[in-house]
C-alpha cells in the first residue's frame, strides 16, 4: 500500500544554502531565439538557477553550511544528535559515504548514526520516512536530514532538454522525536522498470566507465551528451509526473482522512511549472497554496521542497502554526508524498556561498 | 471528437490557421518541439482523460493514428 503514519516525531527545523553564482536563462543560447527563450521560461517557470559552474562548492558544503547554521539557531548540543542522513545523487566519492565524512566535519559524536540514501526528486520525502522511522521510539531524539545536489554536473551544457532546467543546492532539515507528537503521514511508491527514464549510463558499476564514455554524442532531439551526461525522458517522466503525483497526494489524503481543504501550503517538488501546475490542477488547489522556487532557482533535485519552504515560506514557518503537504516524484522512478504540521519552527534565511 | 481534436491539437501548435490532415506525421510540423510534446500529453490527459505511455506514443506517426489511438482508448 506504501502509507504510514510515523507518530512521536516533529519537525523542529529546516535551512538551505545554494551558490552565489547565477545563471540566468534569459541569456542561454543553447535555447535559441529570443522567442524560444520566451516560450521555455513560460512555460518551465525557470528564469535563474544559482549553478557550481566553475567553482569548487559541492553538495557536501552545501549541505554543511545549511547544517551548521540550523543547528546553531536551534541551539542544539552537537553531542544529542543522534542521526545524520545525507540524501544526493552527488555525493563527494564513490566511497566512502558522504554522510560519514560530514559527521566528521559537523562534529558530531562517534555514536552518530549515519546513513547515505541514493535518491533525487523524490529523495527528501523517502528521507522524511527513513529518519521518522529512525526517532521514533525514541532511542533516538534528535536527527538532522541532509539533502542536497549538484545536478547542474551531471547535465549537459548541450543538452537543451535537461540543462536549462537544474540547479544546484543543499538543506538541512532537523526532526525529534516528541512523545505525543502527531508525526508524518507518508506515502512513497517505487516503479524500477521505468529505471530508464533519467539515467547516467555509465560509471557506475554495471557500466564503469571507458574512454568511450567522454565521447560525445548527438541524439534525434538535437541534443549532444556522453555517457557519463544525464539521460531525462522529458515525455516518460512528464507523463509519470503528471499521474502519479496528484494519486499520491490524493492517495494520502483519502487512506488517512487528511482534508485537504485544511491544508496551508502544497510544496511539491520543483520539476517545472508546467508539470507542477498541471498536478495543483489535478488536486483542485488554489495557485496561492502552491509556492513556487523554481523561478528563481531551477530544478533542485532533492533539495526542492526544504528550498521552497525557506525561501518561499520562511516568515509563515517562523510565526505560525502550519498544515503541509509535500509531493515529490522524479529519478528511479520514485515517488511519494508527506504530510505534517508544523507550529513555529527554525527557519534561517538562505545562506549563499 | 474529430473535430474537437483538430481544434484542440492546432491549438496545442499555437497555430490556429494551420492546416491539419489525418496522414500528417506530426512530428515534421516546424511547430514541433519537446514541448509541444508535452503538451500533446496534457492535452489529451485534460480534454480526453487518456494518457498514453511514451513507448506507446512513440509508435504514433499520424495525426489519425493518434486520433485513432484516443478513440480506442475512450471508447
Amino acid at each position: 500500500m506504501g502509507f504510514q503514519h510515523i507518530k512521536n516525531i516533529k519537525v523542529s527545523g529546516v535551512s538551505a544554502c545554494v551558490p552565489k553564482h547565477i545563471e540566468d536563462n534569459r541569456e542561454l543560447e543553447l535555447l535559441g531565439n529570443a522567442e524560444q527563450i520566451a516560450k521555455f521560461i513560460e512555460t518551465t517557470g525557470i528564469i535563474t538557477r544559482h549553478t557550481v559552474t566553475g567553482q569548487d562548492i559541492r553538495t557536501s558544503d552545501m549541505c554543511y553550511t545549511a547544517a551548521e547554521q540550523l543547528i546553531s539557531e536551534l541551539g542544539w548540543d552537537k553531542n544529542d544528535i543522534d542521526v545524520l542522513l545525507f540524501v544526493s545523487q552527488t555525493g563527494d566519492y564513490i566511497l566512502p559515504a558522504t554522510s560519514c565524512i560530514l559527521q566528521g566535519r559537523l562534529g558530531l559524536s562517534n555514536d552518530c548514526f549515519t546513513m547515505d540514501i541514493s535518491l533525487g526528486c523524490s529523495g527528501w520525502i523517502h528521507g522524511m520516512a527513513t529518519i521518522g522511522a529512525l526517532l521514533q521510539n525514541g532511542s533516538f531524539k534528535k536527527g538532522l536530514l541532509l539533502a542536497g545536489d549538484t545536478s547542474t554536473m551531471t547535465k549537459s551544457p548541450k543538452d537543451k532538454s535537461s540543462y536549462p532546467l537544474f540547479g544546484d543546492g543543499g538543506t538541512a532539515t532537523a526532526l525529534e522525536y516528541e512523545e505525543g507528537a502527531e508525526g508524518l503521514k507518508i506515502h512513497t511508491s517505487t516503479d524500477g522498470n521505468a529505471h530508464q527514464a533519467i539515467i547516467i549510463p555509465d560509471g557506475g558499476f554495471r557500466n564503469f566507465y571507458t574512454e568511450e564514455s567522454f565521447i560525445e554524442k548527438e541524439y534525434e532531439d538535437g541534443s549532444i551528451r556522453h555517457n557519463l551526461h544525464t539521460y531525462l525522458d522529458g515525455p516518460a517522466v512528464f507523463t509519470f509526473g503528471i499521474t502519479k503525483g496528484p494519486r499520491s497526494i490524493t492517495g494520502l489524503a483519502q487512506h488517512y482522512d487528511i482534508n485537504l481543504d485544511n491544508v496551508d501550503y502544497f510544496v511539491m517538488h520543483q520539476a517545472n511549472k508546467f508539470l507542477v501546475e498541471k498536478v495543483r490542477k489535478k488536486i483542485k488547489v488554489g495557485p496561492e497554496k502552491v509556492p513556487y522556487s523554481l523561478d528563481e532557482y531551477g530544478n533542485t533535485s532533492c533539495s526542492s521542497i526544504p528550498l521552497t519552504m525557506v525561501t518561499r515560506m520562511g516568515e509563515e514557518l517562523r510565526g505560525k502554526p502550519l498544515e503541509i503537504m509535500s509531493c515529490g516524484f522524479g529519478v528511479g522512478l520514485s515517488w511519494g508524498s508527506v504530510y505534517f504540521k508544523t507550529a513555529g519552527i527554525v527557519c534561517p534565511e538562505i545562506t549563499y556561498i | 471528437m474529430k473535430e474537437k481534436f483538430i481544434e484542440l491539437f492546432k491549438e496545442v501548435l499555437e497555430n490556429e490557421d494551420k492546416e491539419v490532415n489525418m496522414d500528417d506525421q506530426f512530428r515534421d510540423y516546424d511547430e514541433w518541439d519537446s514541448l509541444t510534446y508535452l503538451s500533446v500529453i496534457a492535452m489529451l490527459d485534460d480534454e480526453f482523460d487518456v494518457i498514453i505511455e511514451t513507448e506507446d506514443f512513440k509508435k504514433i506517426r499520424t495525426v489519425g493514428d493518434l486520433l485513432a489511438e484516443v478513440e480506442k482508448r475512450t471508447a
